[in-house]
Formats: structure tokens, sequence, C-alpha cells
């Protein structure tokens, strides 16, 4: 009852934004009221969620059509409720920081934004395999138009290029779906066993691989992370990409084991390439979000490395490191958004020096950017040593990678810093371009504050994500 | 002896023959309306007589399909009685009564009354056909309701494209009924028989003959879906056609074409299923590939749209080349959110041509979006609707055909139809785009011509009236899935 308000919330909270008359300004608070809504019912799941069952939690489930044996079926496992917290959270941050900004055309923004969050938490909560591919699917009607409208200069083609690359791997899922599905007699991924068919397993994998994104499949993401609005990024990065999380673990670990161990190189060498491409992408990037772009692919592909690692503290620490690489990267999207709102641009050759007289937003900056660089002690070095750990099982080769990325990311980070504190004044920086505002504090600060306690405390997810051991823990003593 | 004693006139089973009776007598009134009643009356006289003809046509097909748990034959076993017929007679009773909501808001000053005695005898055409229980009876529908759709499409005297488009139309259709008619006579000459059930059972004297007949009778109805490559006619008919007949033609005629494929090649040829199979897929394979390539190249809204009809064609052959129960499932769900999106969006196409005075393009549309929201939202959900994206009936429609190619073993088939979907995406965001993102300045000239025209109730009602069905064939698969389980039991698998 609870999942199935938590997705239906959201969705009825947008078609009330679209279709009520209200002026803007009360539309916005709308907006932000519900999306507030989602977190508190969301921590009311929390607080009644028993982390030591390893069975599906507040569950609904109905008949959608009996002959094809596909039904509504929604629930919450340990892992998924935090990336659902993850969604709503980042959904929260984002629409408010709609409402900061006043898009205008309010009616049809907050609107798509309350779907988008709804869609997002349907796909986490998804127990059958037609209506995980219904909310993973409806998670692009909104983006598509939220970058196409409000996106920046070259928003059409971004959005083309992001769903002919998203369409074209999805789809290849429905195909596997429908094979899969009828090759089990049910769409159930509960009642469902395993399979051993690669085609079918590939379907799979494409698609999530398009999302995440991995390495060859990566070419939607900097124009559509660029030229995206900055908080419509923010989820992209934050809460989208880690719906191929989602799949990777519940469907492709636990359905297609035999597939999964013929193909666990390619996909570690694959994400261990990504990971060190886009860490040197990052580098090289002349603005803000450019590097938090190929950061995210970085960070990603570091996900999936320890999603295949096959071990417990892989697949554990893959979903620590989501929740914190989500919150870090919307972080620094809405941070780059406050950055052009005060100097029109986010490149470094405009930027500089604004730690002058700008206490706040160097703190703040400061503060993500440790995170971000994953400085011991942080949620994010928890997450990325659990999954480095993880993968030494498979090669001490890929542990290496991974070290070498962090070190990569220290470099980017540190040049992200420096571009926008530190140097001289950029040109487009105005000596009376103000501080971090109130508005805007109370939008990046909670999520701050949420990194700053995982770090205190990361097994607050780590030991309650998988009770009864990750999906992978009894295949892989199978497999070789 | 007397001549009548010798002639044992057949027994009529009035209430199976009466869904297109009753669109006779809706066309009968119309056309006396159009003598006799004075003109400004004529056209709300004509639209009520039409409506109402749609209405009780499809509350008698509902009663049909209650009463008809089993197929039987009527009027000589000319005419079939079943749940197929009686599912179809109700879509199409439904796409009618849309079309004339749509039409009601036409600038049309002559011809009135014929306009919507057409449109009902055209219904009635269709629902005979659907029901056709031989070759002959076939034949007879077909040209019932085509003859009727010609003189429609032409109906707009005064302008050329339409004149040009009813020429265009009754020359490819006349082909097309050539066609059918031959391979009716070769099949009969292989047989000796007419009726469907008869020519299953029969044993040919000449198998050559028979698949000759057969496949000229495939290639007669694909002329009348729109399959490529019997299309040509498509996009130029569709773009000439008043609005309102092309989305009529766009759901119905297509709708009926497909349910006759169907019922035909399985109750007549399942011993050639082995060659049909193969054909339809061929055909479903060369109408996605050209309607969804032809589609992306369009700026006509009309014209794209035609284009995606033929494509849509291809995804609902699927259906019937799986040669299952799943399929034939699959087939009659596909047809209601398909013909609700079709409608839907010909009605939005239909305000926008009324507004501006001139032809819809992908130009012209730009910032509809903003400017009518209704309109663009809805017209939005038809084309996610038509692309399969969720929240939409399409979604579900692809998903079962596929599903009925996979138990077929037609695995190629879904992969061609998922690259096609792919394909298709392009073009349907494209209406999408310029819904929402053309940029103010491309609008500019844009005037809207002689005032905004007031809002029309019906026109928005029947789109309004596709929005749900298309939505809610999403939501509500069970129970429609189980009319078309019902319905699909009517064939012989």
């Amino acid at each position: 009852m609870l999942t199935s308000l938590l997705i239906v919330l959201p969705i009825v909270g947008a078609l009330v934004v679209f279709a009520a008359p209200l002026p803007s300004e009360a539309t916005a608070s709308l907006a932000v009221i519900v999306a507030l809504a989602e977190v508190v019912l969301w921590v009311v799941t929390l607080v009644g969620f028993d982390f030591g069952s390893p069975m599906l939690q507040d569950a609904a489930q109905r008949t959608w059509f009996g002959d094809l044996g596909v039904s509504y079926h929604v629930g919450f496992y340990g892992f998924s409720l935090w990336l659902a917290g993850l969604a709503v959270v980042l959904g929260a941050a984002s629409i408010g920081f709609g409402a900061w900004l006043r898009r205008d055309r309010a009616r049809a923004y907050y609107g798509l934004m309350l779907f988008l969050v709804g869609a997002v938490v349907g796909v986490f909560a998804s127990q059958d395999l037609l209506l995980f591919y219904a909310f993973f699917e409806a998670m692009l009607i909104p983006i598509y138009v939220l970058v196409g409208v409000w996106g920046g200069p070259k928003r059409v083609s971004a959005t083309i290029t992001f769903v002919i690359y998203t369409m074209a791997g999805s789809l290849l899922m429905l195909a596997s779906i429908i094979v899969f599905g009828l090759s089990q007699g049910t769409f159930s991924l509960i009642d469902s066993g395993s399979s051993g068919n690669e085609w079918v397993f590939l379907g799979f994998m494409i698609a999530f691989a398009v999302k995440a994104p991995l390495l060859p499949f990566h070419g939607w993401l900097r124009a559509a992370y660029t030229e995206a609005p900055p908080e419509v990024a923010a989820l992209l990065s934050g809460v989208v990409s880690k719906a191929a999380v989602y799949g990777l673990i519940w469907i492709v670990l636990r359905h297609f084991p035999g597939p999964v161990a013929s193909w666990r190189t390619v996909v570690l060498v694959l994400a261990a390439a990504g990971l060190v491409y886009g860490s040197l992408l990052a580098f090289r990037q002349p603005d803000v979000r450019g590097v938090v772009a190929y950061s995210s692919m970085g960070q990603m592909s570091l996900i999936v490395l320890g999603i295949f690692a096959s071990s417990d503290l892989g697949i554990t620490g893959a979903v620590l490191h989501s929740v914190s690489h989500g919150l870090v990267s919307a972080a620094l999207f809405l941070l780059a958004a406050t950055l052009i709102q005060r100097t029109g641009s986010d490149r470094f050759a405009d930027l500089g020096g604004m730690a002058k007289g700008r206490p706040v937003l160097a703190t703040v900056v400061m503060v993500v950017g440790m995170l971000t660089l994953a400085v011991p002690g942080s949620v994010n070095f928890a997450g990325e040593f659990e999954i480095l750990a993880g993968v030494f099982t498979q090669g001490w080769g890929y542990a290496a990678v991974g070290a070498v990325a962090i070190v990569l990311a220290a470099m980017y980070t540190l040049r992200l810093i420096s571009g926008v504190l530190h140097r001289d004044r950029g040109e487009a920086v105005r000596a009376e371009s103000l501080d971090l505002r109130a508005g805007e504090l109370l939008l990046i600060v909670p999520l701050v504050a949420i990194l700053l306690a995982l770090s205190v405390w990361p097994a607050s997810i780590t030991d309650r994500s998988f009770p009864s051991g990750p999906p992978l823990s009894s295949s892989s003593a199978a497999s070789p | 002896m007397i001549l009548g004693a010798s002639i044992a006139s057949p027994h009529v089973d009035w209430l199976g023959l009466s869904p297109p009776l009753a669109l006779l007598a809706a066309a009968a009134a119309c056309l006396l309306g159009a003598v006799l009643v004075p003109a400004a009356a004529r056209r709300a006289f004509s639209v009520v007589c039409a409506g109402a003809g749609f209405v009780v046509a499809g509350a008698l097909a509902v009663v049909v399909f209650d009463r008809s748990p089993a197929q039987q034959l009527m009027v000589a076993e000319s005419l079939t009685r079943d749940r197929l017929a009686a599912l179809t007679q109700i879509l199409v009773a439904g796409f009618g009564l849309a079309a004339v909501l749509v039409a009601r808001g036409d600038r049309r000053r002559d011809h009135v009354g014929e306009y919507y005695a057409l449109l009902a005898a055209a219904g009635g055409g269709m629902m005979f056909f659907v029901s056709a229980g031989n070759l002959m009876t076939l034949f007879l529908g077909l040209e019932w309701f085509s003859i009727a759709l010609y003189i429609l499409v032409a109906l707009d005297t005064h302008r050329k494209e339409s004149l040009e488009a009813g020429l265009k139309y009754l020359i490819i259709g006349s082909l097309g009924s050539a066609i059918l008619l031959f391979g009716s006579a070769l099949t009969y000459g292989a047989t000796g028989a007419l009726g469907f059930n008869a020519i299953r059972e029969a044993t040919p004297t000449d198998t050559t003959l028979l698949v000759a007949g057969m496949a000229m009778i495939i290639a007669g109805l694909a002329f009348k879906a729109s399959a490529a490559p019997f299309h040509m006619w498509t996009p130029d008919v569709y773009e000439g056609a008043p609005t309102s007949v092309t989305a009529f033609m766009a759901a119905a005629t297509k709708a009926v074409a497909l349910v006759v494929v169907l019922r035909v090649l399985v109750t007549a040829f399942p011993a050639q299923a082995g060659i049909w199979t193969v054909a339809i897929a061929v055909i479903a394979v060369a109408s996605l590939v050209v309607g969804n390539l032809a589609a992306l190249a369009q700026t006509s809204v009309k014209r794209l749209l035609a284009y995606s009809s033929v494509s849509q064609a291809g995804f609902m052959l699927i259906g019937v080349a799986a040669n299952n129960a799943l399929g034939a499932k699959g087939l009659l769900f596909y047809l209601i959110p398909y013909g609700a999106a079709s409608i839907g969006a010909f009605a939005v196409v239909a305000a926008r041509e009324r507004e501006l005075g001139r032809e819809v393009t992908l130009g012209t549309l730009g910032g509809l979006g903003w400017e009518r929201p209704f309109h663009g939202v809805a017209m939005w959900v038809f084309m996610l609707g038509f692309a399969g994206f969720p929240f939409t009936g399409g979604l579900i429609g692809k998903f079962y055909v596929f599903a009925a190619a996979y138990k077929a073993g037609w695995w190629w088939l879904i992969v061609i139809g998922v690259v096609a979907t792919a394909v298709s995406i392009y073009y349907y965001l494209g209406v999408v785009r310029s819904l929402y993102m053309r940029p103010a300045s491309a609008r500019a000239d844009l005037v809207v011509a002689g005032g905004s025209p007031p809002t029309d109730v019906a026109l928005e009602i029947a789109i309004g009236a596709a929005v749900v069905v298309t939505i809610g064939s999403f939501f509500f698969v069970q129970p429609l899935i189980d009319l078309a389980t019902k319905a699909a039991a009517s064939l012989p698998y």
C-alpha cells in the first residue's frame, strides 16, 4: 500500500499541478509540497521497514492481464528502498531548485518533474518485468520535454541523441522481456527462474549499459547533461542512471547467472576502461557541467565494476556508491546552476576567484568537492573502497585501475575547485555576484548533510541492503 | 406449381443483420433529410441521424456479441454471426460516432446531408463486410463501403486535391477489388466452394490455382488495409480527403480489412498456412520498412500519419502472421488504441486546419501545445500511443503481437518490429517536437484565418474520448483482452 502510494502520489500530483489553473507561484508551491510529502511518505516507509527480512515488503499485487502472467506487483527490498529514497530526496531538491529559479510555463514544468519522480520510484519498486519496462520507458517522456523545452541552446539535438540511444537500448530490452517472460511462463521477477539465453541477456545488458552509461554507449551523455536544465541534469545523473543499477542487480545478476559468468570479463574490462576514460575526459572538460557529466560516467562505470565483481562486498559497495554518487553529482549540478545564475557561464575560462568574498559558496563547493574526490572518511571513499576490495577477487588489475581512477578523480575535482574558486577573478565574475543565498543553501545543504551523515555511518546502508546476501553470492560459488 | 413455392426462402436472422441495417436506415434518413429538411436545420438533423445510427448499431452489435457464444451462419450461410464480427462492428460503431463528432464542425456548405448519409452507409458496409461468410458477400461488402468512401473522399468538390484523391482512390481501389474478385473466382474454380468453411473442407482439384486465388485475395484485402506494397494510394488519399473522412478511413477501414484478412485466412485456408503466414510476414515487414522510412521524410502531418498508418498495419499483420489465438487477440486489442489514436490525431489536425485555413504541416503545428494545451497534450498522447510508449494501450498492443510472434517461433519478426518501433519514435516525437519546441519566430507568419473559431464541443468530446481510450486501454487490459479472447474464439485455431 505504502509503495503504491509512493508511486501514485507524485503522478497524481503531476496531473493536478498540470490541470489546475493556478498562477505560477501557487503551482510551484503546490509542486514543492507534493515533493516534500513524498519525502515524508518515504521516511514513513523507512521507519516501518524491517531490514532484517529478505522478503519483499510493503508489497501490493494485482493481476494486470492474466493470460500472459503479467501483474502490477510492487514493493521494496532493502537496497531498492535506499535507491527510492535517493529518488525522492533528489526529486524534492530539484523541484525546489526549479521553484527557486522560477521556471516559466510552470504547470507543464512541475507536472513533468513530479511525473519523472513517480516514474523513477516505480522503476525501483517494480517486481514485474512489463511494469518495470513501463516505468523505465515512462521516465523518458518527461525527460524529453524537460530537456527539449527548458534546456540550453542545442537542446533539440541533445534530446534526439538521448532518445535514440535510450530507445534503441530499451526496445531491445522489450524483445528480451517478451522472450524471457514467455519462456518462463510469468513476467514476475520473483517467480521466474534463471535463463541461460545470451541474446536475452544482451538485450537487458545493452539497455542498462546505455542508461548507466557504460563505455561504448555513452554518446548521448555530454550533450544531454549539458543541455538539460541543471536541476534536470541532477535528476538524470543522480537518479535516472540508477535505474540501470537496479536493473543490473535485480534482473541481470539474479536471472542470468550463466551469461553473467561468461560475459563478466567483457563487462569488467569495459567498466574499467570507462572509469579511466570518463575520468580522463572529465579532466579535460572546459566547463563545470562537462566535468560532472564525465565524472558521472566514470563513477557509474565504477558501480558496474562493483556489481559484476560477483562478491558481496562489491555489490553492497555498488549500492552505497550509487546513493553517494547520486547525492554528490546532484549537488554539483545544482552548484553549477548557481554559478550560471551569477555569471551566466560555467566555463572555467570565464570563472575563477569566486572564493574571495563568498565564504559560503566556497565552503559548500569545497565540501562537495572533497566528497566527490572521495577523501578517506567520506561515504564516497567507503563505497569506492568496498567496490575495489570486492573486484580484487576478480583480478588485481581491476583494483589497480580503480585506484588510478581515484587519483584521476582527485585531479579533476581539484581542477574544478580551483577553476571556480581560486586563481584570478574570471571575466564573467563580477564583484557584486552574490554569495550563496538562503534559498539555495536550503536545497543544497540537506544533500551535503545526508552525505556527511552517511560518511559517519555508511553501515546504515551497507548493513541494510541485502539481509540474506546479494543476489550473486549463491551463483558465484557455482561459476568458476 | 407456383414459382414462389419451389424457392425456399432462407431463414433470416434479423438480430444478426441488425447492426448494418440500423446504419442503412440512418443513411436513408440523412438522404431524406437532405431533401426534406430546411437547409438551416439540415446539419443538425444529419448529425443526429448519423450519430444515432452508429450508437444504435453499436448497441445492437453489443447484443449480438452477448448472444453469439458460438458461430452461426445466417442467410443461407452467406453471412457469419459470431463474436469476431460483433466486436469489430462495435469498434466500427465507435470510430464512426467519433468521425461524426469530428465532422460536425466542418465548414461544409453543400452536400451536408449526403456527407452523413455516406458516412453511415460506409459504416454499414463495413459491418456487413466483417460478417461476410463467403467470397461473394465479402466482395459485396468491400464494394459497398468502398463506393461510399470513394464519394466521401471526393466530396469537397471545390478542392482540387479532394477530387484528385477521390479519383486515385477510385482507380486503385477498383484495381484492388478486381484482384480480389479474380482471386475469388480462382478459389472457386479450385474448390467449387464459396463459403469460407466450405473452402476449408473442400479438396482442391488444383492446389496451384487455389494458392494463386488465395494470394490474390490477400493482395486485394491488403489494398484496403493499406499494407505495403499495396499502400501507394494511402498518402495522397489521406491528404486530399476531408480530414474527418481520413480519420474514419484510417481507423475503421484498416480495422475491418485486417480483421477480414484474419478471418479469411484462418477460416478458409488453414491447409495453406505454411504459405500465407510467410506471405503475411513479408507484407508486414514491407509495411514496417516502407511506412517508417517514408514517414521520416514527411512534413505534412496528414501524410506523416498516412505513412504511420502503413507501418501500424505492419505491426498488426504480425499478429495475423503468427497464426495463433494470441496473435488474433493481439490484433483485436491493438485495433482499440490504434483506432482511438488515429481518430484523435486526425481530429486535432482537423481542428488546426479549420483554425488556420490551410494545410497542417510540422511547421504550422508549431507551438500548438502551448496555445491549445488540451489539443497539445492529446496529440502527445496519440503519438506516444502509436509509438508504443507506456501509459498508452499501444505498448500493450505491441507487446501482444510480439508475444504472438514469439509463440509462433518468428523471433526475427520481433527484432524487425522492435527496430521499426525505434525508427518510428523519431517522427512521432518529431510531432511532439513541433508541438512544444518550435521557436516562436517560426510561427510568426501564422495568422488565424478569420479569427479563432469558437471551441467546437463535439470535436473536443471526440478528442477527449480518444485520449481516454488510448490511455485507458493501458490500465484496463484484462476486460478488453477478455473481449478479444472471446472474439478470437470464433476462429478455428
